[in-house]
């Protein structure tokens, strides 16, 4: 793996050649994120979004760990325990508004390194097993975040366990045993509350697991890059130490100042109300609505409001929308061109652009009732989504003209650079 | 000597002892991790105490015609509506073929006590509380029930009649102890 100039690992002091002869750990660290790895040199910032999702992840798992000492995973005390951390513990408030809307940060910065994905063609050959294993880490945090969610047993978590669970009734014959075994009752109760607190405790750790796994496929081919186009030779890469350390470095502060300014002046500002509501089994608050991360699909869930072909329209509403999120395992495949990059691309550049703002419509969608105009807006929505992947997508990349590209990363980046210092000397 | 003629050992039935032990010993493993498995899964099933919690007795004698009320039974709601002669008949005019879930209201009322509805009160979508059974709530376009979380209309004998929901409200299995206490489960 990696690139035959990689510089080797050699240990000065003699400590850390003891150490890497028993155990070549500092070699491990050295080879994936250190001077050992070579990275293609034109990297935008759009490459900090994976560091950046780590960096929220154990954010995620250390403020965590922090309210697990203070959390009591009872249906009885649930609610009263995540007060008890908002006004008796010493920073109990901070360590929890720092978890909510580091729930949302981590979203945002996987949302964005998703589409970075998209819009640059990281998904295809050599690197399908790293979009492959990073579908898997989606879907991971989305089942993290709902169970979560679940635990401070307010109005909306109590609804929304009930809600999401009810997706698993729609399946024919075995659906209400199979609802029934999640929850371990016949309605959202202690022993689901206790199981999603084991499980919520479990899964980032899976996740972890996951994203070694993804980064170890991505330094099989090496990183890919805004032009798309593969590492010829030493002249395209740098070190990932210290170039990328460095702009990661930068990047992880601004992202630490986004997070802090939402933390502390609007820590409730994409949290619901109803939340801090103790759960009342007897009464669904008028609008019951998911985290934002979760909106497009909500939408997708409701745009199906009549039976169709043999199925009813829950058990299609359902199906579309995990379908919306599996249909990501086979873009590798339904995307054919051998252009990777968008900046090459101007036909996909365009359909690009569409089905973001597609995605916008489908969150606001999910935000709103259910009610016109916003279920014929989603049923829209939801066709224009599975479109643009399994028409659009295939006949774009078949019929499209690329751009000319340069020859390599180099020659990309100097004829950029020649553009930029002509222009400045006029 | 012995091991390398003894492989060919009992070949003449067509079975190597190697494979014969071989797979013996991996479906017999293979066995005992399905006996693991099987309690690991069936402990997420509801406990003792969950089950035991499967009767519950109402007195109905407070509820006028017209009016409902909310209980609940195995954590469930429950609704229990006295309905209104208009409201019966109302369900009554209705052809089963309209219906997405066809059924009579006869079919989900005790015989000689039709003015009784009792149903869960868990819309057969994904499982909030309609509105309908307190007082001004909105009762939908059918005069039922009506469920807010995306939509689903329920008539006044909480059938199905628009919406996401598939089926009709679920009528519990009760017994009527007497002419006002009612035992479900
Ligand atoms: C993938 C990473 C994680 C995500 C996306 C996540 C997400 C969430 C969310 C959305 C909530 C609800 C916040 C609220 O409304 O109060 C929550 C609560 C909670 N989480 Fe996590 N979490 C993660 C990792 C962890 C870890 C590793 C632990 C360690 C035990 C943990 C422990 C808790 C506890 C105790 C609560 C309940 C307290 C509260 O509601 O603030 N979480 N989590
Ligand atoms: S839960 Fe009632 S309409 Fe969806």
């Amino acid at each position: 793996m990696s690139f035959p100039w990689a510089k080797n690992y050699e240990p000065q002091q003699p400590l850390m050649k003891w150490l890497d002869e028993k155990l070549p750990l500092p070699r491990l660290v050295y080879n994936a994120i250190g001077a050992g790895y070579p990275v293609p040199r034109n990297l935008n910032y759009f490459w900090n979004f994976g560091v950046l999702a780590g960096v929220a992840l154990v954010i995620q798992i250390v403020t965590g760990i922090v309210l697990a000492m203070h959390y009591a995973a009872n249906a009885g005390v649930a609610f009263n325990s995540v007060e008890h951390i908002m006004r008796d513990v010493n920073a109990g408030w901070f360590i929890r508004y720092a978890h909510m809307n580091g729930a949302s940060m981590f979203f945002i910065v996987v949302y964005l390194h998703i589409f970075r994905g998209l819009y640059y063609g990281s998904y295809k050959a050599p690197r399908e097993m790293v979009w492959l294993l990073g579908v898997v880490i989606f879907l991971l945090m989305m089942a993290t975040a709902f169970m979560g969610y679940v635990l401070p047993w307010g109005q909306m978590s109590f609804w929304g366990a009930q809600v999401i669970t009810g997706f698993f009734s729609a399946i024919p014959v075995v659906g209400d045993p199979i609802r029934v075994w999640l929850l371990g009752g016949f309605a959202p109760d202690n022993a689901a509350l206790n199981r999603f607190f084991s499980l919520h405790y479990l899964l980032p750790f899976v996740i972890a697991g996951v994203i070694i796994l993804h980064i170890w496929a991505l330094h099989i081919p090496g990183s890919s890059n805004p032009t798309g186009i593969e590492v010829k030779d030493e002249q395209d890469t740098v070190p990932f130490h210290p170039y990328y350390t460095a702009k990661d470095g930068f990047g992880v502060g601004v992202f630490l100042l986004i997070f802090v300014a939402l933390t502390f002046f609007s820590p409730n500002l994409l949290g619901h109300p109803d939340n801090y509501i103790q759960a009342n089994p007897l009464s669904t608050p008028a609008h019951i609505v998911p985290e934002w991360y979760f909106w497009p699909f909500y939408a997708i869930l409701r745009a199906f409001t009549f039976n169709f072909l043999w199925i009813d329209a829950k058990l299609w509403g359902v199906i579309a929308m995990f379908a919306a999120i599996a249909l990501l395992f086979f873009l590798p495949w339904l995307d054919s061109s051998p252009v990777k990059s968008s900046n090459y691309r101007p036909l996909y550049r365009i359909f690009f652009w569409i089905l973001m703002a597609d995605i916008v419509l489908l969150a606001v969608c999910g935000m709103k009732p259910a009610e016109q105009p916003w279920v014929i807006f989603s049923q829209i929505g939801a066709a224009y989504y599975f479109a643009h992947f399994l028409i659009i997508l295939p006949i774009v990349s078949r019929i499209e003209r690329p751009l000319p590209m340069p020859n390599s990363i180099t020659e990309a980046v100097l004829a950029k650079h020649a553009d930029t210092s002509s222009a400045a000397t006029a | 000597m012995a091991s390398e003629t003894d492989t060919t050992a009992g070949i003449e039935d067509g079975v190597r002892r190697r494979d014969f032990i071989n797979i013996a010993a991996v479906s017999f493993a293979g066995v005992g991790a399905a006996a693991v498995v099987l309690p690991l899964v069936n402990q997420m099933n509801p406990s003792a105490d969950v089950l035991a919690l499967s009767s519950t007795e109402i007195d109905i004698s407070a509820i006028q015609s017209g009016q409902a009320i909310k209980t609940s039974w195995r954590k469930q709601p429950v609704f229990v509506r006295n309905l209104t002669p208009v409201e019966i008949a109302e369900a009554k005019k209705v052809p089963l073929g309209d219906l997405r879930d066809p059924q009579t209201i006869d079919e989900r009322t005790k015989p000689g006590k039709e003015n009784w509805l009792i149903t869960l009160g868990v819309c057969t979508h994904l499982g909030c509380v309609p509105l309908g059974a307190a007082e001004g709530e909105n009762r939908g376009d059918f005069g039922g029930y009506f469920c807010p979380c995306h939509g689903s209309h329920y008539d006044t004998a909480a059938r199905i009649r628009k919406g996401p929901a598939p089926k009709n409200l679920v009528v519990p299995p009760y017994e009527f102890n007497s002419d006002t206490v009612v035992t479900i489960g």
